[in-house]
């Protein structure tokens, strides 16, 4: 109990050290940070939509976040859910564009598990790699990474596979059906304008491409925590993690565990993938580099401490501070949005570093007794 | 005695607590000049605690330290190195893939220019080492010497630091009855040359043999402090413990039944691929303790991996009752009738990042008496854990308690009552009281006895001689990965498997050497 208070403290700690940072950045490039943070804050929370825009940019990195903090409570460090987020992304919208025979809602949870498997196979072969030759999933995974790029950007740059929409760099889009948009056919009723006509805020709100993302987000976030806290199965992967030498001793397969952590880290930041596809962009398009939802996710699961359900609260954090911070640029003030990612840098620097907090509480509590004590020693 | 009326470390009222647990409670120690004072206490017991606290890891509660009739404040270790404290700790701290010399200096190398001046360096490690006679190889590898000279390289590091009082905690935990009597020795050729020794140990024998002065420490208290010389082993079991202690194991006469593990032709290689187990025979029946004495390196470790099914057997079979167990996978062994109290319990035996009763379930974690469908009985989990820490009364009694950090018999008794309750045919224990402390010891010896009189086989791989003699009903005796002699407990005397042991004495027609 003691142990997570503390946790808290020090995260809440580094998001301030975080903004504290990025405030002397700011102030040396000559920016006022009051009215720099004062954009970013209104950015997010301005208008209602704008926080509909942050959660659906917090949404990916979210998934990608428990991705990589599952994997890590279960030892192993998942670089690849940058490569697993692409792959499902393909997976997703090879799915949403050629099975087309599926009702709405069946078709999209079809996509999301064509995706979930595709990515999962992604992360498996790491997994696989790792527990039958040894190779470091670290190595394997950024390798992985880049041929899942580059695997997405051939199958849109090969025109005789069909795929690619003409006259773009984009797929084709994939069906309604496959969509996981709410309220989208609603908004352009008869009725839904009606309605909306009267109600400016729900009018606001929906402006955005709201989708069902986040829910599963967090439905995730649950799922992984149960799995980790109440099932054999977390029991196993955790033993595993925390000592596979002990685990091995107790007769638990753990090649066939490194295996099973990596296939559902995969699946999970295939998830993410899919969920940006069928919520938001609706197809995929030549990328010149990584998009970096993986590697955002990795920052989220650490600012999380590797708990899934954290995971939610940092997502949005990160969200928020990525879509309120690009409008830095745009403001009247013309900041560099950039100055975001030192303050992201600096509270997951800080966040990684547990034992200066320890060393900080000591040194307050060692300066306070020797007050008490009247500095009888020196 | 002028030795008397100046002591060197005067340690007054320390109270060191940690949260709501008190570990040291209002110590007080005082270790004259020259000295070798043993600190006696069970495992958990605050001796190591109260020695970190005179090197500077641990800041005390309250208490004061005086070095040389100084008040003196060591925040760090640092500071205990200026005012001459060298520390040897139990888990050497060295880098494995520098040699010794490259060891001793790390930190405080000496330059000439900006290079490192090697060959002052190894010169200056040599005169030390031969005015203590401390001998070392000063260009091996530290992975490639033995456990004995990595610690006289760990005692070198701290007399190049300029140590006059050196604390070491349990030197002999791991060292070979030969190295404990070189240890011995050295230990008492340093303080004849003046240097202070405190021993952390809860060896008896060895305070008897080596110390001067002897502190009891007992759940955080200081019991007494006592001249060696006057008392008896039983009298400083009995301060350490509280209670009498019996060393005798108490064993009833009892005719061993049918074979239960047969080991025919083993072989298993090391991990240089070179075979250590060598066409091993041997034979565990139900009712009996077979102990495997042996030094350290004949092929134990491996022989219980090979078991085990951690290891691969190249050739040879394994029965359990008749059935081939080689090479099967460690969850067959497992549910074949083995149970194993590894060798190394923080590596092998427990996940210290567990609590008690996740532990508790190692290996039966999916059995329907623990989860269901998949999911886990937390409660029938914590229940099971109760039940085990009461009967075998694991400190403290919480079942959430993380394994990490309980103490090592503690540690113990948690594997042994998880292997214990699964109710195996053949208990191997492989060490199973490595480090712990007589009471612990006496407790450990307690259940295998009572599984060996519930008709069960044991096999047990010590080190120790006495606990080896003690213990078994048939003694066998490896040597190079080879049974050498498989002998009546009764007919065996020290020097007989001393002898075998050290590879002499096998007279089966076979001339080597």
């Amino acid at each position: 109990m003691e142990k997570k208070k503390n946790r808290f403290v020090m995260t809440v700690l580094s998001i301030i050290l975080g903004l504290l940072f990025g405030a002397i950045a700011l102030k040396v490039s000559g920016y006022s940070p009051i009215e720099a943070y004062k954009v970013i804050w209104l950015g997010i929370f301005e208008k209602p939509k704008y926080v509909v825009y942050t959660i659906i940019r917090a949404t990916p990195i979210i998934i990608t976040g428990i991705s990589v903090a599952f994997a890590f409570r279960t030892g192993l460090f998942n670089i690849g859910a940058e490569g697993q987020f692409l792959v499902g992304s393909l997976a997703a919208t090879l799915a949403g564009v050629y099975i087309t025979f599926l009702p709405p809602v069946i078709h999209a949870v079809v996509c999301i598990l064509v995706a979930a498997l595709a990515a999962g196979i992604w992360g498996g072969i790491v997994g696989l790699l790792k527990a039958k030759r040894g190779v470091n999933e670290v190595i394997s995974s950024i390798m992985l990474n880049w041929i899942a790029l580059y695997l997405s950007n051939t199958m849109l740059t090969v025109s005789s596979f069909g795929f690619k929409r003409a006259n773009s760099d984009s797929s084709h889009k994939i069906l309604e059906s496959a969509k996981i948009n709410l309220f989208q056919n609603w908004k352009v009723s008869e009725a839904g304008r009606a309605a909306l006509a009267n109600n400016k805020l729900l009018k606001d709100v929906l402006t955005p491409p709201v989708n069902a993302g986040i829910i599963i987000a967090i439905v995730l976030a649950i799922v992984v925590w149960y799995i980790l806290k109440h099932t054999t199965l977390g029991y196993q992967l955790k033993a595993v993690g925390y000592n596979k030498d002990a685990a091995e001793y107790a007769g638990i397969d753990i090649k066939k565990n490194i295996t099973k952590s990596m296939f559902i880290a995969g699946a999970i930041a295939g998830i993410a993938g899919a969920t940006q596809v069928l919520g938001v962009n609706h197809q995929i398009s030549i990328l010149g580099a990584s998009e970096g939802y993986g590697f955002d996710g990795m920052a989220v699961a650490l600012i999380a401490g590797n708990n899934p359900l954290a995971t939610i609260p940092a997502g949005l954090l990160f969200g928020g501070l990525k879509y309120g911070g690009a409008k830095l640029n745009s403001s009247s003030l013309g900041a560099p949005s950039e100055i975001i990612n030192i303050v992201i840098g600096v509270i997951v620097l800080f966040v990684a570093m547990p034992k200066l907090y320890d060393k900080i509480f000591s040194g307050i509590k060692k300066i306070m007794s020797k007050k008490d004590r009247g500095e009888q020693n020196v | 005695m002028s030795k008397e009326e100046h002591k060197l470390i005067e340690m007054k009222n320390i109270t060191k607590k940690f949260g709501d647990f008190t570990a040291n409670d209002n110590i007080n120690l005082s270790v004259a000049k020259g000295e070798i004072h043993a600190l006696l206490g069970e495992n958990g017991a605050g001796k190591s605690t109260l020695m970190n606290v005179l090197y500077g890891l641990h800041m005390p509660t309250s208490g004061e330290i005086y070095i040389d009739g100084q008040l003196v404040n060591i925040s760090n270790p640092n500071v205990a190195i200026k005012h001459g404290i060298g520390m040897v700790h139990q888990h050497f701290m060295l880098v494995d893939t520098f040699t010794v010399v490259e060891n001793i200096i790390l930190g405080l190398e000496t330059m000439k220019g900006p290079v490192l001046d090697i060959k002052k360096a190894k010169k200056e490690v040599e005169e030390i080492s031969k005015k203590y006679g401390l001998y070392v190889e000063p260009d091996s590898k530290v992975q490639d010497i033995s456990v004995g000279m990595q610690q006289r390289v760990e005692i070198l590091k701290a007399l190049y630091r300029g140590a006059d009082i050196l604390i070491l905690d349990e030197p002999t935990a791991v060292l070979t009855p030969q190295e404990i009597e070189e240890l011995i020795e050295i230990i008492r050729a340093l303080s004849e040359q003046g240097k202070t020794i405190i021993i952390i140990t809860h060896k008896l024998k060895e305070i008897k043999a080596a110390a001067d002065y002897c502190t009891i420490i007992r759940r955080g208290k200081k019991i007494d402090t006592v001249k060696v010389a006057d008392v008896t082993e039983n009298d400083l079991a009995e301060m350490m413990v509280g209670r009498e202690v019996t060393f005798k194991v108490d064993k009833k006469e009892q005719k061993a039944g049918s074979t239960v593990l047969e080991i025919q032709n083993l072989r298993v290689k090391d991990n240089r691929k070179l075979d250590i187990v060598n066409n091993l025979n041997l034979e565990v029946k139900s009712g009996e303790i077979l102990g495997i004495a042996g030094i350290d390196g004949n092929g134990q470790s491996e022989l219980i991996e090979g078991i085990t099914g951690l290891r691969k057997s190249e050739n040879g079979s394994i029965k359990v009752h008749g059935m081939e167990i080689a090479n099967k996978t460690p969850f067959e062994v497992i549910n074949s009738g083995i149970s194993t109290i590894p060798e190394d319990r923080q590596r092998r035996g427990l996940v210290l990042d567990y609590t008690i009763a996740e532990n508790m379930i190692l290996e039966n974690y999916y059995k329907p008496e623990f989860s269901k469908g998949g999911k886990l009985k937390h409660k029938a989990i914590k229940e099971h854990a109760k039940k085990l820490i009461e009967k075998f009364d694991v400190r403290p009694d919480d079942p959430e308690y993380l394994a990490g950090g309980l103490s090592g018999g503690n540690q113990q008794k948690v594997i042994i009552a998880r292997e214990i309750d699964n109710d195996p045919e053949l208990l191997i224990a492989a060490q199973p009281t490595r480090g712990l402390d007589v009471g612990a010891i006496e407790f450990v010896h307690k259940y295998l006895v009572e599984q060996r009189d519930k008709g069960k086989a044991v096999l047990l791989i010590s080190f120790e001689l006495d606990e080896v003699m003690n213990l078994s009903d048939r003694i066998a005796v490896i040597y190079e990965g080879e049974i050498v002699a498989v002998m009546d407990a009764k007919d065996a005397d020290e020097n007989k498997l001393g002898l075998l042991m050290a590879g002499g004495g096998v007279s089966n027609g076979e001339e080597e050497k």
